[in-house]
């Protein structure tokens, strides 16, 4: 398990929205910037890695209860979807980070693979 | 209970408004959280393959004690395989539609997975239907 505020101080992240979020646990990560491929995982408790910042992040991961995002390549989440991610109480998180960096700090401090 | 939602060809900024409206309403409902998310991803991808391919459409969903019975009606191409359409990574996707970050041919497929019964027919050129049911016991 690792928590939302050592992911976002591991990976100097900043966060975007859910900033009362900070205590809580994530037990995995999957990292895509395949919607396809997140729509088809069932775990719960997930870290989305993605670099994919549009709107149907914000929509995939509603509809696939993940509440944590992690956009990556300092890729910004737009108003839209800031707002969108807010309505659904999720959590949203930037960094400079590539994708393979980011999973190999986040695999580091504990965050699990899906498979 | 009974509600419609129209689908947009086209508009990918709308793409997944009707699905999420139906999530809130079984949310609503007291439905099993594990059900709602296996509708709801059914849902979805169908209306992305609206919004993907299609004109326009609309999601007609029907609610009942024991279970929900959603028709995804489009007016599009159609699909001319539908056998073809159903296999894992087969996808007329644009180029536009891939940077959504769809496309990848596992949206039916995947559909099936989320669904209890999954009924599809479609006509080249009129349109396709997608008929999702799914049980809450």
């Amino acid at each position: 398990m690792v928590k939302v505020a050592d992911v976002v101080d591991k990976l100097n992240a900043r966060v975007i929205c859910g900033s009362s979020n900070m205590d809580q646990e994530i037990q995995f990560g999957f990292a895509s910037d395949l919607m396809s491929d997140v729509l088809t995982i069932d775990t719960e408790n997930l870290l989305l890695i993605t670099g994919l910042n549009n709107l149907q992040t914000i929509r995939t991961s509603e509809m696939s209860d993940i509440s944590f995002i992690l956009f990556v390549r300092d890729k910004k989440a737009t108003e839209e979807m800031k707002q969108l991610a807010c309505e659904n109480e999720m959590t949203l998180l930037e960094c400079g980070h590539s994708m393979f960096s980011a999973c190999s700090i986040l695999n580091e401090i504990g965050l699990q693979p899906v498979y | 209970m009974e509600f419609k939602f129209a689908i947009e060809g086209g508009n990918f900024s709308k793409a997944g408004s009707a699905s999420s409206e139906v999530k809130k309403i079984l949310k609503q409902l007291n439905v099993n959280p594990k059900i709602i998310k296996r509708t709801v991803v059914s849902l979805y991808e169908a209306e992305v393959n609206v919004v993907a391919h299609a004109f326009e459409g609309c999601m007609n969903v029907d609610i009942d004690t024991d279970k929900i019975i959603v028709k995804i009606e489009d007016k599009g191409p159609g699909i001319p395989d539908i056998d073809q359409a159903m296999q894992e990574g087969y996808s007329t996707a644009t180029p536009q539609v891939r940077e959504m970050g769809f496309g990848a041919g596992m949206g039916l497929p995947n559909i099936k997975r989320n669904s209890d019964q999954m009924n599809i027919t479609s006509k080249v050129d009129v349109g396709t239907e997608v008929e999702i049911i799914n049980y809450f016991g």
